[in-house]
């Protein structure tokens, strides 16, 4: 036993109706759900902009995003995800889990830990830009409004993730 | 009357406003119910942990059905709620490789920075990660662009795609909701493990 006792996590059915209810409030006010990468993806055109001006005029992509977005900044997806990191930290706060670590089963280094857990990232990123969002901005929030884009994401990450999973075992189990 | 910004009742300002607070609600569900740690998430796929098929569909069916009643009421106008559009070989492709990026990272965008919040590096490590890989889009662009607008069929919804009345297609994804619930259970009782 632990010196702290750690609060427990919510009942999933519970977390999920609250959940269900955030992304109600986002498309009640806002007119659409929730996301994550969008977001990274305003910090990267940002970037880009401010670093390599010239570069971000030149090349497709950017030209293309620097139209349709007076600051890429200040966008709705950039705000909500500072109220992300914000929420997290009050939860984890509250039932005392805050600490620096490196997660991995205990058959891992934390090392490889790392490694993959950049490489998992780069995947990730390159498909949420493709699926055009990823897992709450396309699938979640799209399955909530019955797109049948989202339901193709959802089908098409979840289904790859298990069918991959014997492969990647080691890593969780 | 919603939604609220469509309409007008509140400013950019105040839309980007209440963005954050929904961001604190968001990110304050997602730690509280075990999304900040990847092996729980990647429990998912070994079947010893299915937080997230209960959360996530429970997620999905309640904004689905409060936004139907919400309608009904008329509280809210759908025609003015964002559909995301369908572009059938991206959402597929970019869906496949999100799914091997899962199933290496353990992490989705919005659990890694929720994760990150309460110290967890390998999230920050995959935060690093997301960042290359959509540099690697946006810069790789015109490389992707035909791939990237193929088969698109503008905004369909799956009650329009099957013909049948959205209130029919909400039973019918509940009803399979509930089955998975079930399935879920089950199989966290075949592969128990002790809690981490």
């Amino acid at each position: 036993m632990s010196e702290v006792k750690k609060t427990k996590y919510f009942n999933p059915y519970i977390g999920g109706v609250l959940l269900g209810l955030v992304l109600l409030a986002a498309n009640f006010v806002s007119g659409r759900g929730l996301g994550a990468s969008g977001a990274i993806k305003s910090v990267v055109v940002s970037t880009v902009n401010t670093v390599a001006p010239s570069h971000a005029e030149n090349s497709a992509f950017y030209k293309n995003y620097n139209e349709n977005h007076e600051n890429p900044m200040k966008s709705w997806l950039v705000f909500q995800m500072m109220g992300v990191l914000v929420g997290g930290f009050l939860s984890g706060a509250f039932a005392k889990r805050l600490k620096f670590k490196v997660e991995h089963s205990p058959k891992i280094s934390s090392k490889r830990r790392i490694i993959f857990a950049i490489l998992g990232g780069m995947f990730f990123g390159f498909g949420s830009q493709l699926g055009r969002g990823c897992t709450s901005g396309s699938a979640l929030s799209g399955m909530a409004v019955l797109s049948v884009g989202g339901f193709l994401t959802m089908a098409a990450i979840f289904g790859t993730a298990f069918m991959l999973a014997y492969f990647f075992r080691k890593n969780w189990i | 009357m919603a939604p609220l910004i469509v309409n007008e009742i509140i400013s950019p300002d105040t839309n980007l406003f209440i963005a954050f607070l929904i961001g604190i609600g968001f990110g304050f569900v997602l730690e509280g119910s075990g999304f900040s740690s990847s092996r729980k998430l990647a429990g998912m796929f070994y079947g010893y942990d299915t937080t997230v098929l209960k959360v996530f569909f429970t997620a999905a069916i309640t904004a689905m059905v409060g936004m139907l009643f919400f309608s009904l009421f008329g509280w809210i106008d759908l025609d003015f709620v964002y559909i995301n559009p369908t572009y059938v070989t991206s959402a597929l492709i970019g869906g496949v490789v999100m799914g091997i990026g899962f199933i290496m990272g353990g992490f989705c965008p919005g659990t890694a920075f929720c994760a990150f919040s309460i110290g967890k590096l390998d999230a920050l490590a995959f935060i690093g990660g997301l960042i290359l890989g959509i540099v690697f889009f946006t810069e790789g662009y015109p490389l992707f662009e035909e791939m990237y607008k193929a088969n698109y069929l503008g905004t369909p919804t799956m009650n329009e795609l099957l013909d049948i009345p959205r209130g029919v297609f909400a039973l019918g994804l509940i009803l399979m909701a509930f089955a998975m619930f079930w399935v879920g259970e089950w199989a966290e009782k075949k592969f128990p493990r002790e809690e981490y």
